[in-house]
């Protein structure tokens, strides 16, 4: 393939969201009220549209016939690069508040750079994902500190979910070969530069939640190389099945 | 208020009012925004729609309803879906704002007062159903992505709200 790299990074960015937006849709009929469950998944919407919007363009540039749904629904897990975050199981609302607000506060920096890209269809996917993750972002900050600065036991739940998280966030601002490769020609953004900028809000998200930060200085990483914790093998039986089951099924 | 160009022969006008959105029938595609473009050339009319949101699934839909009222119209169609410039509520129609109000969903605020509507809570949306400001959002999610749900504090109406885009 000729834009290997530029297929790679886009994939790369719409798996966090595909595998993400998986994980929100599962709370589907299952949230803890009918307006969180609403909420989740129309996040969880969102991003599988802007998934679509992804997908499609990588079947373009792979130009070998795959279509987004084939991108989509029939990979190995290996060759899934989202981030470990992204698909970290629903344990328990804090849980899933958790992720989505460590997500969400990195996503939305990075989309607000991805605008501009010199790609002008990543640029003009960005210019439309960023409007609605801010969205996302106000919800789920709205949560950590409902959750956070509420009672003694959704205080505990809230910091046990950053806590086990917290190991990670450092995963998002690792770059690839590929990430490189975009950032060197100007389509990529370069995630490292988001960093400093990210913990700090995260920080002071927290603190006004009354949670405590995280100290732990070790990290997990795997995930944009393709190596995953053993929750994404299940996620994908889930995500996969109708079409593993019925090939080329459609709606 | 945004202003971008939108190119819309005027012979094809009217068949694209007719075309509705599937989640909100009293709403035209046209008072929506949506429409980007459509351009007759020869027997062919291209036709540029945006999505209101990444997600919204009404856009496989929409993007079918135009196809069959063009072809009816005796038009061949092709239909493609543009992203740049995104979707933002300045594009509905005062005609639209106002179908929107009747049907019962609370048009947009501007982007300031949507702010403090959704992240405040200061009560400036208007009940649908009586009017009165004294409402207040029960969920920043609603039953599509483009809305936030509400409730009316003296006459009880829950409603939705259409929350703004920029």
């Amino acid at each position: 393939m000729k834009n290997q790299y530029l297929y790679n990074y886009i994939l790369g960015i719409a798996d966090n969201s595909l595998i993400l937006g998986q994980r929100m849709g599962e709370l589907c009929g299952h949230g803890p009220s009918l307006e969180t469950d609403i909420a989740c998944t129309n996040i969880s919407l969102d991003l599988f549209g802007q998934v679509r919007s992804y997908f499609q363009y990588a079947s373009k540039i792979a130009g070998d016939g795959r279509t987004e749904d084939d991108i989509a629904m029939l990979r190995k897990e290996r060759e899934y690069k989202n981030v470990l975050l992204a698909e970290q199981p629903n344990t328990n609302f804090a849980y899933t508040i958790g992720r989505q607000f460590l997500f969400d506060v990195y996503h939305l920096a990075f989309l607000k750079e991805l605008q501009k890209s010199t790609d002008l269809t990543l640029a003009a996917i960005a210019n439309k994902c960023v409007k609605e993750v801010s969205y996302h972002e106000r919800f789920s900050s709205d949560w950590v500190k409902r959750l956070g600065d509420g009672t003694e036991q959704s205080r505990q739940k809230m910091q046990e979910a950053i806590d086990d998280l917290w190991t990670y966030t450092d995963e998002l601002f690792h770059l690839t070969e590929s990430d490189k490769e975009m950032v060197s020609q100007g389509i990529g953004v370069d995630a490292t530069l988001l960093k400093d900028a990210y913990y700090n809000s995260v920080k002071e998200l927290l603190e006004e939640a009354t949670l405590h930060i995280p100290d732990s200085k070790y990290f997990q990483k795997g995930g944009k190389k393709g190596i995953h914790t053993e929750h994404l093998g299940y996620l994908l039986s889930d995500l996969q099945y109708m079409q593993r089951t019925y090939p080329n099924m459609e709606w | 208020m945004t202003t971008t160009k939108q190119n819309i022969d005027n012979d094809l006008v009217a068949i694209l009012e007719k075309v509705s959105d599937p989640e909100i029938p009293v709403l035209s595609i046209m008072d929506m925004g949506v429409v980007r473009s459509a351009i007759i050339i020869d027997d062919t009319v291209k036709v540029e729609i945006t999505p209101t949101y990444s997600g919204c699934p009404a856009m496989d839909v929409i993007g079918d309803d135009i196809k069959s009222a063009l072809i009816k119209a005796g038009y061949k169609a092709e239909i493609d879906l543009i992203l740049y410039p995104a979707w933002t509520t300045d594009w509905i129609t005062s005609r639209g704002r106002k179908a929107l109000e009747d049907y019962g969903i609370a048009a947009p605020l501007d982007a300031e007062a949507d702010k403090s509507v959704l992240l405040e809570g200061k009560r400036l949306v208007k009940c649908t159903n009586c009017g009165s400001a004294n409402t207040r959002m029960v969920s920043q999610f609603g039953s599509t992505a483009c809305k936030a749900q509400f409730q009316c504090e003296d006459c009880q109406e829950p409603f939705d709200y259409f929350k703004c885009l920029k």
